[in-house]
Formats: structure tokens, C-alpha cells, sequence
């Protein structure tokens, strides 16, 4: 079974974010570049799959700079078999990503696709439930286990009310949660050998796919930051204060 | 036809979820439908009609939305979009899942998690765990959109008197299915509509001690919630979360003891009205935005604290 993830180059996520004075965006020259935190969650369960004799081919793809080579070794030198690069300089939305994802399934032929469930730049979480859609396959999203079957797999999903565990049929979309597993690192002789395994790059043209964006992002503003507060020295005064000055309980 | 708002519901009942989404299509003008869609959900159809501005509301009441499968709903949904500009839902775990697919099939690129309408067509939405706010304008026909529910207002539930109408169901995809669902039951209000939230991470040690923080909750009527690393920690469940890829908060008080205040955590109280931060770490970031800091062992000042409410 083929198993295709995709992952996405993003702001570190220790990196403090910085607004560009121009409000164009957000700093990107020089800051710490990684892997989306839940797409190497998405490679490492892949990876057990492989392990666990389930899968027999790992496929990582990225959608962006030429720069997205380096996540794809990342994911190759976790265990991933083999890299694609779709290699375009527009920020592609997720409806664009959905739509290039769904033109590598159509080449491909995987049965499963692990997604993380949001890219924690712009948090849409929108990629695997639009990937499901446009190929026709069920999903399962926001998942923290996960159990394949005989042509269906059954998931747990983290929703609000708790968990909720759903039966899909294969192929299909699962979006993976934080708790699903805990991605390992890479070694120094698989980030080695991760070098020299294959790595294709293509363009959103060679798909034949319109990767224009729909939205206009007017700008981008800093939040409005909180004011500084207060120490207080003990709990009867935090219990004062709350409520005479708050007056929130 | 204007807004069209899927509902949050459990049959029986509207969720306030959806109340602040109906303030949100206020806010962009023009009549309002809600769609109840369910299983068994005529009352919850009922109490949609009962809300304040909303023109109609429709019931699909058929079987297979009996729990949320997205295979279903969207068909449904994709099916009612023509009719309207825009598509709502509250930025619940059931609308993530379900508009993104509704919006690929219609070929648009949805908006995720608005928390202001500036026009019709024009929003702001946080980026980066909050830490930057994006302003984005649309032409997409429909456009389908998320709202954070803490972001806006809610509707009045009562005082509408919206007509209801009813439509016939599409029947199961038969690609999906339910199996079973496991949640943590309690009396205590919903995190996300709460007016009190008291929330513990790592410091708490292990999930017997969060019983400390359940009967300070249970005395101001609130909920309690955690630090992805007390849930990671296994200390509390999954929707106990509060964070950037948890539940988004912001409650009068918000109380963070023994959490230290990673941005992703930030994320997910920062528009709490009044923050109050118990750390025994001086230097740990949540003080920064918290109003009230106390630093102390938490096993000293919870205790203290529970015991002073009783004398108030």
C-alpha cells in the first residue's frame, strides 16, 4: 500500500512572529524554517505503517520555494521512500494545495493520506477535508489512533465533546491530531542516505492546475497586545482584587 | 436568500455556539436561515426559530445525520449553498470538518475562524497562533466561512419567530460510518461558553490534583481546562485543551495555575477578560499578559484560594 504526506515548510514554532513594518506579512528572511510540527506526525505514523509491514512506499510532497527540497529530506530522512516538489513561489491556499494534492493521487494511486490537520502559519485546517472532497474519498480528521483494515480503517477522532471513533472506507483523507504519535528524529545516516534518495520537482503548470489565490489578503497587523498587569504578594489580595477591582467574582 | 448558518445542535437543543454565529451574519447583513441537521432534531429546529433575526429555519431530519459524517452532510449542504452569499458555521470541531469539504466542492476557498466582519466580503481572521492578524477581502460566490465564537456576541436565544420549513434527506454515502463516541460527562458549563475557566498544566503533577481546581470551578460556576502538555501528560482528556490547536476561549476570568504560557497556549486564552497566572516560576511568559500575577507553589496558593471563596 502507498501512503502519500504531504508537508509544509513553516515558521519554526519557537520563532517569536514578527509583522513586517509594510504590513505586507509576516518576517520570513531569516528565521528558523521546519517541517509543519503536524505533518511529522503524519511521516512518523506512515513510517510505523511501513514498519508494521502495512505499507510498502512512502510519498512526501511539498507545495511551494525551492527551499520546501529541504522539508522533503526531512521527511526522507525520517524514513520516507521518496520526495515530490511541486515548486511555485505563490502562497498557495488550501484550496490549491487540495486541487495539486488531488492531481499527484490521480498519478500515484495511494490508499491513504495522512495530513496534518493544520499548518500552524495559517491555522485554516481546511487541506484534508478538501482532498476528500475533490477526490471523492471519505475522511477521517483530527485523528489520535489509528487502526487499518480490510479496505476500511477505523479512526479516533479528538472532537469537542471528547473522542469519537469512526469506521471509513479506503482510500481515504486522515488528518492527524497531536496525540497520535510522537514523531522520532531523524539520525545522522538516514539524514545521509535521505540525500540520495529521489526527489522529482514539478510545477503546478506541469499538473495542469490554476493555483491563482481566491483571497486578497488586505494586511497583516500585529494584535492588539495586553497590558501589563500586576503581582500580586498573596492570595488574599488576589482574592481582593478579582473581586472589588475586577469585580469577577 | 443571504446567510445560510448551519447549526450546532444535539437534537434537542441549540447550541450557544451558533447564537454567536448568528451575531456574526448580522454583522454582514441581509436575512438569516438556519439549517438543523440531524437526526431526531425537530426540537432543536424549534429553538432555532426562537432566535433573535433569524428569517427561517429549515430542519432536515433523517437518519443518516445522526452524527456528523461529512460524507453526508456535505452533498446536503453543497446542495442548499446555491441558494445563498454565504455559508456560516461556528468554528466548532463539526464545522471544521464538514465546510472545508462543502467549499471544495464548490470551488471556493473558505475563511477560517473570522473574528471580525468588516463588510460583506471583508474579514479578519488571526494567523500564526494569533500573533498576527490578516485582513482578507473575497469574491468567492459563495463564501464559506468559520466563525470564532468568542470573537462575537451572542444572539438573543428568544423573542424570533423565524418560519420553519422542512426538506428531505440524501440518504447515507455508505463510505463512513459511526463506531462510538467517548465523552467527559459533566454538570460543569461548556469550556467555550463558560464565564469562569480555571485551567492546569504540568505543574499539576498528575490528574488527581485537578480535583483542586474542579471544586474552585464548581464554587465560581465554571469549567476547567489544560495545557496540551497536562493532556499530553495523560493528567486530563483531550477536549479539556485550551490552545492554538485546542478549544479557544475567553471567559470574564480565566485562571492559568502551573501553566507556563507557550504561545500555543496564549492562542488559546489571550481575549479572556481578566487573566489571572499562579506559577511558582517568576520568569514564566505567562505573566506577561496576565492582569494578576501570583507567584507561589500552586499546593499552597489553590488550597488557600478554594478556602478564602467560602469566606466570601
Amino acid at each position: 500500500m502507498k501512503i502519500l504526506v504531504p508537508v509544509k515548510r513553516v515558521v519554526d514554532y519557537n520563532v517569536n512572529i514578527r509583522v513586517k513594518a509594510d504590513q505586507s506579512g509576516v518576517e520570513t528572511a531569516n528565521v528558523k524554517m521546519s517541517m509543519n510540527p503536524f505533518d511529522e506526525i503524519s511521516i512518523e505514523q506512515a513510517i510505523r505503517l511501513k514498519e508494521a509491514g502495512i505499507a510498502t512506499e512512502i510519498i512526501a510532497v511539498s507545495i511551494g520555494v525551492s527551499q520546501c527540497q529541504e522539508t522533503i529530506r526531512t521527511a526522507l530522512a525520517m524514513g520516507a521512500d521518496r520526495g515530490i516538489l511541486i515548486e511555485t513561489d505563490i502562497a498557495v491556499e488550501p484550496l490549491g494545495v487540495a486541487k495539486l494534492l488531488k492531481a499527484i493521487i490521480d498519478k500515484e494511486e495511494p490508499e491513504l493520506i495522512l495530513v496534518g490537520k493544520q499548518s500552524i502559519d495559517d491555522d485554516s485546517n481546511q487541506t484534508a477535508q478538501m482532498l476528500a472532497a475533490l477526490a471523492g474519498w471519505p475522511q477521517a480528521t483530527f485523528v489520535s489512533k489509528l487502526e487499518l483494515g480490510d479496505g476500511s480503517l477505523e479512526a479516533t477522532r479528538e472532537v469537542d465533546g471528547g473522542l469519537e471513533t469512526i469506521k471509513v472506507n479506503m482510500p481515504a483523507v486522515v488528518s492527524v491530531d497531536l496525540r497520535l504519535n510522537e514523531p522520532r528524529y531523524a539520525s545522522l545516516p538516514n539524514i545521509m542516505k535521505a540525500k540520495r534518495k529521489p526527489l522529482d520537482v514539478m510545477t503546478p503548470d506541469d499538473l495542469n492546475i490554476d493555483v491563482t489565490p481566491r483571497l486578497t489578503t488586505v494586511n497583516i497587523c500585529e494584535p492588539v497586545a495586553r497590558k501589563g498587569g500586576v503581582i500580586v504578594a498573596s492570595v488574599a489580595e488576589l482574592i481582593d482584587k478579582l473581586k472589588n477591582e475586577a469585580k469577577v467574582i | 436568500m443571504t446567510n445560510l448558518i448551519i447549526a450546532e445542535h444535539d437534537g434537542k437543543n441549540i447550541k450557544p455556539a451558533t447564537l454567536n454565529v448568528v451575531n456574526a451574519a448580522n454583522a454582514a447583513g441581509g436575512n438569516i436561515t438556519i439549517a438543523v441537521i440531524g437526526n431526531d432534531c425537530g426540537d432543536a429546529g424549534k429553538m432555532a426559530a426562537q432566535i433573535s433575526g433569524v428569517n427561517k429555519v429549515i430542519i432536515i431530519d433523517s437518519p443518516e445525520y445522526a452524527h456528523g459524517l461529512a460524507e453526508n452532510f456535505t452533498p446536503l449542504i453543497v446542495k442548499m449553498a446555491v441558494d445563498y452569499q454565504t455559508i456560516w458555521g461556528a468554528a466548532t470541531t463539526m464545522s471544521k470538518n464538514i465546510l472545508p469539504r462543502v467549499a471544495a466542492l464548490l470551488d471556493v476557498q473558505q475563511i477560517s475562524e473570522i473574528t471580525k466582519v468588516l463588510a460583506v466580503n471583508k474579514f479578519e481572521r488571526p494567523i500564526y497562533a494569533g500573533n498576527a492578524i490578516a485582513t482578507i477581502e473575497s469574491n468567492e460566490k459563495p463564501n464559506v466561512i468559520t466563525v470564532r465564537t468568542t470573537a462575537f456576541d451572542a444572539a438573543s436565544a428568544d423573542g424570533g419567530s423565524a418560519t420553519i420549513e422542512k426538506l428531505d434527506g440524501l440518504g447515507d454515502k455508505g463510505i463512513s460510518s459511526f463506531i462510538n463516541a467517548a465523552g467527559s460527562s459533566s454538570e460543569r458549563p461548556e469550556l467555550t461558553s463558560a464565564k469562569v475557566v480555571i485551567s492546569g498544566g504540568r505543574g499539576m503533577q498528575s490528574g488527581e490534583n485537578f480535583a483542586m481546581l474542579e471544586k474552585i470551578a464548581d464554587k465560581l460556576g465554571g469549567a476547567v481546562g489544560a495545557s496540551r502538555a497536562a493532556v499530553d501528560a495523560g493528567f486530563v482528556p483531550n477536549d479539556y485543551q485550551v490552545g492554538q490547536t485546542g478549544k479557544v476561549v475567553a471567559p470574564d476570568l480565566y485562571m492559568a495555575v502551573g501553566i507556563s504560557g507557550a504561545i500555543q497556549h496564549l492562542a488559546g486564552m489571550k481575549d479572556s477578560k481578566v487573566i489571572v497566572a499562579i506559577n511558582k516560576d517568576e520568569d514564566a511568559p505567562i505573566f506577561q499578559i496576565a492582569d494578576y500575577g501570583l507567584v507561589a507553589d500552586l499546593f499552597d496558593a489553590i488550597p488557600e484560594f478554594d478556602a478564602a471563596l467560602d469566606e466570601l
